[in-house]
């Protein structure tokens, strides 16, 4: 495992719809503010452990941690272009992907 | 795949149907089959009874991949052909389970970048009932045969490549051998005198040509391909009889099968094979299993290509007045572009090949939206035979258009942003889906074409510049075809941001070349600028109407290096 050094959320892809989506407390959730951030590697590491559960569940695939930052008002945000794009929809797309809701806001 | 022999309805070269090979009942029940199977396998899935681990190699089989927002399905357009009644039938598909587009892809095929799990059975089924399927788009195997997107119609042809693409496709699909090659391996087909399907960048590239005696045959290409390791294909043979084709084929793919590397899936394409083997020891392989093998019973029979090659058979061509052509150029400034740009010489007289552009400026390369695809499908209906062909350029043809009905098509495809007068030129980029897409990206592309597009959308300054292409990759896969383009971009990732590299000098002809990097890696606000100094610099070297990689071939890199410093004259330095 790759070493700890952000706080983390755990995203997926959901089996049946290929939607992306982020682990909360208990459930998944398609908006990654409202993810559970792991602060701790022990932390990230049971993160992880439920994810796989639901996978080998067959509820969701492509299971794994995102290294993130807390915005402004509090949020998680990936650090990396590639997840942040991940979290909205193509850039070039606004009409797209989870930044087209109302409810979803983000700047790549 | 075997195929039994079964007449088409229609008489082949009617123009009531388009020229272009039809499902006999073996098709239909193999394609069908295929339908059910994968249907059963998603239930599986969703029940759990099979795993991911299990899933996943039928998915990939069935084209269907998880990308970065969603599933994705690649679609084979076999050799790029498609007839009206299929490209209406991938608008409902885009409708009614995906999200109203696709994206044309540079294989020729078409891909739906939101399709759901549980849809993707009904997507194949509305597939298979227009003679359409997504099989071997992915894997280890022999994928979509490409092949000259102005087959069966370009001035400069020997032969339609389509019938020879059409043998292979049959003979190679579910092929028990190549289904877990080393590697992906791709075919390309031309029989044309200008090289308009990259033949000497794919695994094996077929060019069809007459020996002295006046027979028909192959020269085969071996060895060429993109990718990490970017590589010209060698020749293997002069001259295959046609006959032989398949048997040839099947010599050259037991070599790869028995020595490819599978240890080491960055050098698993026959590419590194042919290179480290040397070309002339492979040769060696390749005749020695070719002598041994029982032809007879691996060439196709002569009567069965020539059952596909009626398929092809030509339109009836009829005599055409082209003389409003030259007064309606000139009451329409733009339809002369259009005319000027887009239109390439027919082997008939009083005929046209129609490019329609999926490159507004601006807009995302090769997509284009459902009612775009009935738009131009209704063309093919009323102008071109009921067909079109998917470049690998990422645009729509229509290779069989009265000259006396240009100015009707122009009409039409100008109503949903089709008739961008771009064919060739430099704002016809080809652009992989990169980063707003693909898993596998490292990079955007996309937004990298339309800043370019947008600065050069003026088209005198377009016309200036002449034909000059610029192509973009997301990654090292090279998708984007960056390599063989006269100005190539990859999109890399350095220190957590997107970097981009340029390089000069590629060529996807018969005289092809792979291009050589120009420097470091640049951010993306700083390509667009780059592309216009590289340009400039291009249009100061020009000698009369040079094209850029021979200006490049004749100047040497060291005049293009500038470009990478010079500072945008927007006055800030003064």
């Amino acid at each position: 495992m790759a070493k700890f050094k952000h706080p983390q959320i755990l995203t997926c892809s959901d089996l049946i719809t290929g939607e992306v989506m982020f682990l909360q407390k208990d459930d998944w959730s398609r908006d990654h503010r409202r993810a559970y951030v792991a602060n701790t590697e022990e932390d990230a590491a049971a993160l992880l452990a439920r994810g796989m559960a639901d996978f080998a569940k067959n509820r969701v695939i492509d299971v794994y941690l995102v290294d993130i930052a807390i915005s402004a008002d509090g949020h998680p945000e990936p650090i990396h272009y590639r997840e942040k794009i991940r979290t909205l929809g193509p850039t070039m797309r606004l009409d797209l992907g989870k930044q087209a809701e109302s409810t979803f806001a983000g700047d790549i | 795949m075997n195929i039994a022999v079964t007449p088409p309805v229609d008489k082949p070269g009617s123009n009531q149907r388009p020229a272009m090979y039809y499902y006999d009942h073996f098709d239909r029940d193999y394609v069908q089959e295929r339908v059910s199977q994968f249907r059963g396998q998603v239930e599986r899935r969703l029940t759990g009874e099979l795993s991911e681990e299990e899933f996943r190699p039928h998915r990939l089989m069935n084209g269907l991949y998880l990308q970065l927002h969603a599933y994705m399905l690649r679609i084979a357009i076999p050799y790029g052909t498609l007839s009206s009644t299929q490209m209406r039938q991938l608008a409902v598909i885009a409708d009614k389970w995906d999200k109203g587009y696709g994206h044309f892809t540079t294989r020729q095929n078409i891909q739906f970048n939101w399709p759901q799990l549980k849809d993707v059975p009904d997507i194949l089924q509305a597939l298979a009932d227009v003679e359409m399927h997504a099989i071997q788009t992915s894997g280890n195997c022999i994928r979509n045969v490409t092949a000259d997107h102005f087959a069966g119609a370009a001035a400069d042809e020997i032969e339609d490549p389509r019938p020879t693409a059409e043998l292979i496709r049959q003979w190679s699909t579910n092929h028990p051998e190549y289904c877990y090659l080393p590697r992906k391996f791709k075919v390309a087909v031309t029989g044309a005198s200008a090289d308009r399907a990259a033949v000497l960048l794919h695994d094996i590239g077929l060019r069809i040509v007459k020996n002295a005696a006046g027979e028909i045959g192959y020269l085969v290409i071996a060895g060429g391909g993109l990718g990490r390791t970017p590589m010209v294909g060698k020749i293997v043979r002069d001259f295959v009889p046609r006959d032989d084709l398949l048997a040839y084929l099947a010599a050259i793919l037991s070599v790869y099968n028995r020595y490819g590397r599978r240890d080491n899936k960055y050098k698993a394409r026959i590419k590194i094979l042919v290179h480290e083997t040397g070309l002339e020891e492979f040769k060696a392989e390749v005749e020695a299993e070719y002598a041994a093998l029982d032809r007879s019973g691996t060439n196709a029979d002569p009567a069965e290509l020539a059952r596909i090659a009626a398929y092809f058979a030509p339109p009836a061509f009829e005599a055409v007045d082209a003389s409003a052509l030259e007064t309606q150029k000139t009451a329409h400034p733009d339809f002369a572009r259009f005319v000027d740009t887009n239109i390439s010489a027919h082997k008939a007289d009083g005929y046209a090949i129609v490019t329609a552009s999926i490159k507004p400026y601006g807009g995302v390369p090769g997509d284009v939206t459902s009612a775009q695809m009935r738009l131009l499908a209704d063309v093919a209906d009323q102008y071109s035979h009921h067909e079109m062909r998917i470049s690998h350029e990422q645009n729509v043809i229509f290779p069989h258009v009265k000259q006396s009905d240009l100015f009707a098509v122009w009409q039409m495809l100008k109503r949903d942003d089709l008739a961008t007068a771009n064919a060739g030129l430099i704002t016809d980029i080809i652009a992989c889906p990169g980063l707003d897409y693909c898993a596998l990206a490292t990079a955007r592309s996309i937004p990298i074409a339309q800043e370019i597009s947008k600065l050069f959308a003026d088209e005198a300054r377009q016309k200036l510049i002449g034909k000059l292409g610029i192509k973009i990759s997301g990654c090292i896969n090279a998708c984007g075809h960056h390599h063989i383009a006269a100005i190539g971009i990859l999109g890399l990732e350095k220190s957590g941001k997107e970097s981009y590299q340029i390089t000069l000098g590629g060529d996807p002809t018969f005289t092809a070349s792979i291009g050589e990097r120009l420097g470091p890696g640049l951010d993306a606000e700083e390509v667009p600028h780059v592309i216009d100094n590289l340009v400039n610099i291009y249009l100061e070297h020009r000698v009369g109407d040079e094209l850029f990689i021979d200006t490049y071939r004749r100047v040497g890199q060291a005049p293009f290096k500038p470009a990478l410093e010079r500072e945008v004259e927007d006055g800030s330095d003064i």
